[in-house]
């Protein structure tokens, strides 16, 4: 009954009526020939080919091969990765970098692992973490965003911690209209989240959020959406959105105006570095990259993805 | 020549028949085992939550703060079945309405025109239904209900989602419905409304039931739509306004920063989700013997 | 007197009838509009020749979709030469043996419907340990494709099963009167017959398998440059529009292109599917 269900009866059918029928009797034909042969023997082929491409499988961790390096993690940083791998790849033929995106947690793990030959990790590195060294790719800013029509300029930390604890629930108490305040926070697990609990001294479970958002872009939407809410995102998302026209804006954190030229220059107080990382001994390969990655080469493409490029 | 090939022609079909039936049977086997291998998998990579934090602990802990060792599911599970039976309250009556109007006022041309465009909705891929509710429904909402993104608007997307397949299952349970019955009672004077509720639901509820199940469970185990326009708070719910996360969301929202226990947490997502499809399946399912893919 | 007031509650009743269904219709249309207009609003100005053959830029902001339509296509590839063989043996063994082995029938029916009602992102979860851990495939379309297959084959058993049962039972008496083996009967007989459902039970699956996103994103990856072997990670269609729309600042109108490519890559696919149905249907109803 369910097939019925798809009859166009609008449909006439007079094009596609044959087409379809045309290029599935061909196919029957082949069954037919096939069938003709033992389906033993074809079985048995069968058997070889998945055994065959089980074998071939095997052998291709990042770690059996050496003209392919495999990085994965922070999905902050992977747009950037990609793109200098990709000059990467055009300037040295034959070396492939394949970029996997996922979170930073995941690009340490699968460093330790062997997994990755370089993780992708968008905050500094914890004291548990000292196996492993960290390249520093880039530095981001973290802002504090509000809709563009919220007549707030400012916000110290004390205000937004109350805001984000839920003691200060409307936007009256920190000298804006009398409408509830929407919190917006981060996903557990990704980074910006632990950057903005690290500065406001907090933990995950003291956030009485509204809106959880998974990446970045949900939060700059879902803040544009809405001229209630307030959230934090990276600078340079913040900084390409606006410039197109998103109505959102970056409010000062603590008189500290949030801009990729004050994170540059150290002057903002939420940023984090963009690092690659690697266990203590990377391969030739793996450093032959780390260096280009760190170069002046790529700063174009750092500025271009919005970040702050940093002193080789 | 003749003789030789008559015999092999005599001989091969049996033995043919043989190893197809042998072919076919080993497919169907592998069909078991595809299911069971995805059960096997699932919950092995969910023991060691299960092991380490324990059954009921998903259930009693304070919140789901799994890198804090708070692990409670439940508001999750409720929000899943919430934002499903929201959307399929939603959808159920919309796509039925549309149907009957389709019925008796369209003439069969518009009629055509109208299935025509549905075919083209039911197309959408679910990312695409995801951004437009996060661009356009939720400041919608939120204008109105701050913070937007709700159990509301996550039952709306999915019912607009589930809508098109609802109608389309509907109207082809209607397609072949005998016109005698039809014609006999406008002779017998019903009106439209009798025709429908009195002869027509009666006579075909079950393939109408049917389109229901199918789009539970679409809207079940939809994952993207949802999380952009749910909000995934972790917590109960109390009004239509609150941001709810599914079960579904909440695998696709953290998985790629899990590791150990978390991961494994979120594995216990799937197999709570699994355990709850299969249920439905059989309570459902058993009844209606034409539930298929759609 | 009493005549003419059951008239006007009748009338009344019909009216409810119309007007609520008029506006439910009223209402899908109104979302429809809005939803492809939008789509159609900020997709159609990215959309030319040079989008769908060149290689994405500047993470999808600039440049095309070629890659990675081309990696979209390699695993529903993969899926559905996994998904027909084995999908078409299952229906067979739906349909043609049931009586022989009605217990393994009974649970195979079970699991299948299980199988299309469980989300697609627990085949996800399943295909992200399984195929790219235990079998040690990695990010790959050839994970990707295999996670997908796992996704389209309950869908398409279903369809094909349906199309073999519709076979008019003297097909088969015809046939055994000609003395043909079972096999032959299948293989000359019952199979081609159902073709076009078959193919329309195909389109189906490839249609579930292009839109998909939550399962590729753990298993086939985010590599958006032209794939060279099955063990290279490739970019799905879907992938890359949830990625410009959540990942990418100003990916937007991206987004809506490549949303644009996929609604037309999966309604043609559709149209395929419905239109073998109508002639199958069209034929058997009458």
């Amino acid at each position: 009954m369910t097939i019925e269900a798809l009859l166009p009866n609008w449909f006439a059918a007079s094009l596609w009526e044959r087409f379809p029928t045309a290029i599935l009797r061909r196919l029957n034909r082949g069954m037919i020939r096939s069938h003709i042969k033992s389906s033993c023997a074809v079985s048995l082929r069968l058997l070889l080919i998945v055994a065959f491409i089980w074998l071939a499988g095997c052998g291709n961790t990042a770690t059996h091969n050496p003209t392919r390096l495999v990085l994965t993690g922070s999905s902050t940083v992977a747009p950037l990765a990609l793109e200098i791998a990709k000059r990467y790849e055009r300037d040295n033929p034959g070396i492939r970098v394949d970029v996997q995106t996922g979170g930073s947690s995941r690009g340490i793990l699968d460093t330790r692992r062997g997994l990755a030959d370089i993780g992708m990790v968008s905050r500094a590195l914890k004291p548990s973490e000292s196996d492993l060294t960290a390249h520093t790719l880039a530095r981001d800013g973290v802002a504090i965003i509000v809709h563009a029509a919220n007549p707030i300029e400012a916000l110290t930390s004390d205000q937004i911690k109350a805001i984000y604890t839920g003691q200060t629930a409307r936007w009256h108490d920190v000298g804006g209209s009398d409408n509830p305040i929407t919190v917006v926070n981060k996903a557990e697990g990704r980074s910006t989240l632990e950057v903005f609990l690290g500065y406001l001294h907090l933990k995950s479970s003291d956030i009485k959020a509204h809106t959880i958002i998974g990446d970045n872009e949900q939060g700059i939407k879902t803040v544009a959406g809405n001229p209630l809410a307030i959230g934090y995102v990276s600078i340079g998302a913040a900084e390409i959105n606006i410039a197109n026209g998103v109505p959102i804006k970056m409010i000062n954190l603590d008189g500290h105006r949030p801009s990729t030229a004050a994170v540059a220059d150290g002057s903002y107080p939420i940023s984090r570095s963009l690092n690659l990382i690697t266990l203590d001994a990377p391969s030739a390969a793996s450093r032959k990259f780390l260096d280009y990655a760190r170069s002046t080469d790529v700063h174009d493409l750092v500025v271009q993805q919005s970040f702050v490029a940093v002193a080789p | 020549m003749s003789t030789i090939s008559l015999s092999n022609k005599a001989s091969s079909p049996s033995r043919r028949d043989g190893v197809l039936r042998g072919a076919v049977t080993t497919a169907a086997v592998a069909g078991i085992a595809l299911l069971a291998g995805i059960i096997f998998f699932v919950v092995q990579e969910s023991l060691p939550a299960l092991t380490e934090i324990g059954v009921f602990r998903f259930a009693s802990d304070a919140s789901w703060h799994p890198l804090e060792g708070a692990f409670n599911m439940a508001p999750m599970l409720v929000g899943t079945c919430l934002v499903t039976v929201g959307a399929v309250a939603l959808a159920l009556p919309l796509a039925l309405g549309a149907v009957v109007f389709g019925r008796f006022y369209l003439p069969p041309r518009a009629r055509a025109w109208v299935r025509g465009a549905i075919i083209v909705l039911a197309g959408i891929p679910s990312v695409v239904f995801g951004l437009w509710g996060l661009v356009t429904l939720v400041p919608l909402i939120a204008a109105w209900q701050p913070p937007g993104a709700s159990l509301l608007s996550a039952s709306i997307v999915l019912a607009i989602m589930i809508t098109p397949t609802v109608a389309l299952l509907s109207d082809s349970a209607l397609e072949h419905f005998p016109r005698e019955q039809v014609m006999a009672a406008r002779a017998l004077g019903l009106s439209n409304w009798a025709i429908w509720f009195h002869v027509m639901l009666p006579a075909r509820k079950h393939a109408l039931a049917t389109a229901a199940v199918l789009a539970t469970l679409r809207a079940l185990g939809e994952t993207m739509a949802v999380l952009m326009v749910a909000g995934n708070v972790p917590a109960l719910p109390t009004s239509l306004s609150d941001p709810v996360r599914t079960l579904t969301a909440n695998i696709a929202l953290e998985m790629a920063y899990a590791v150990d226990t978390h991961r494994a947490a979120l594995f216990v997502s799937g197999l709570v989700l699994l355990v709850l499809v299969m249920a439905l399946v059989l309570t459902l399912g058993g009844k209606s013997k034409t539930v298929a893919a759609a | 007197m009493r005549a003419t007031a059951l008239t006007s509650r009748r009338f009344k009743k019909d009216a409810v009838l119309a007007v609520f269904g008029g506006s439910a219709l009223v209402c899908i249309g109104v979302v429809f509009v809005a939803i492809v207009g939008e789509m159609l609003w900020q997709g159609l100005t990215s959309l030319s020749w040079t989008y769908l053959v060149s290689a994405p830029s500047e993470s999808g902001r600039g440049g095309g979709i070629g890659p990675i339509i081309v990696s979209t296509a390699a695993i529903v590839g993969i899926s559905m030469a996994v998904t027909v063989p084995l999908g078409l043996a299952t229906a067979i063994f739906l349909s043609e043996l049931p009586r022989q082995h009605p217990r393994l029938a009974r649970v195979l029916r079970q699991c299948i419907d299980v199988l299309a009602a469980t989300p697609s992102i627990v085949i996800g979860l399943f295909g992200s340990v399984f195929f790219a851990v235990t079998l040690g495939f990695g990010l790959s379309i050839l994970s990707g494709g295999l996670t997908l297959a796992c996704m389209a084959l309950p869908l398409f058993v279903r369809v094909a099963e349906a199309g073999l049962r519709t076979v008019p039972g003297n097909y088969r008496q015809a046939a055994r009167a000609l003395n043909l083996s079972w096999t032959g009967t299948l293989v000359h007989i019952v199979i081609p017959a159902a073709l076009p459902t078959i193919g329309a039970g195909l389109a189906l699956a490839i249609g579930r398998a292009a839109a998909e996103t939550a399962a590729l994103i753990f298993t086939s990856g985010y590599v958006d440059r032209m794939p060279s072997s099955w063990f290279d990670s490739g970019r799905a269609l879907s992938v890359h529009i949830y990625d410009l729309a959540m990942n990418v600042p100003g990916g937007d109108q991206r987004a809506f292109a490549a949303a644009l490519v996929l609604l037309l890559l999966v309604f043609i696919i559709n149209l395929v599917a419905a239109a073998t149905l109508t002639r199958l249907f069209g034929q058997a109803g009458k």
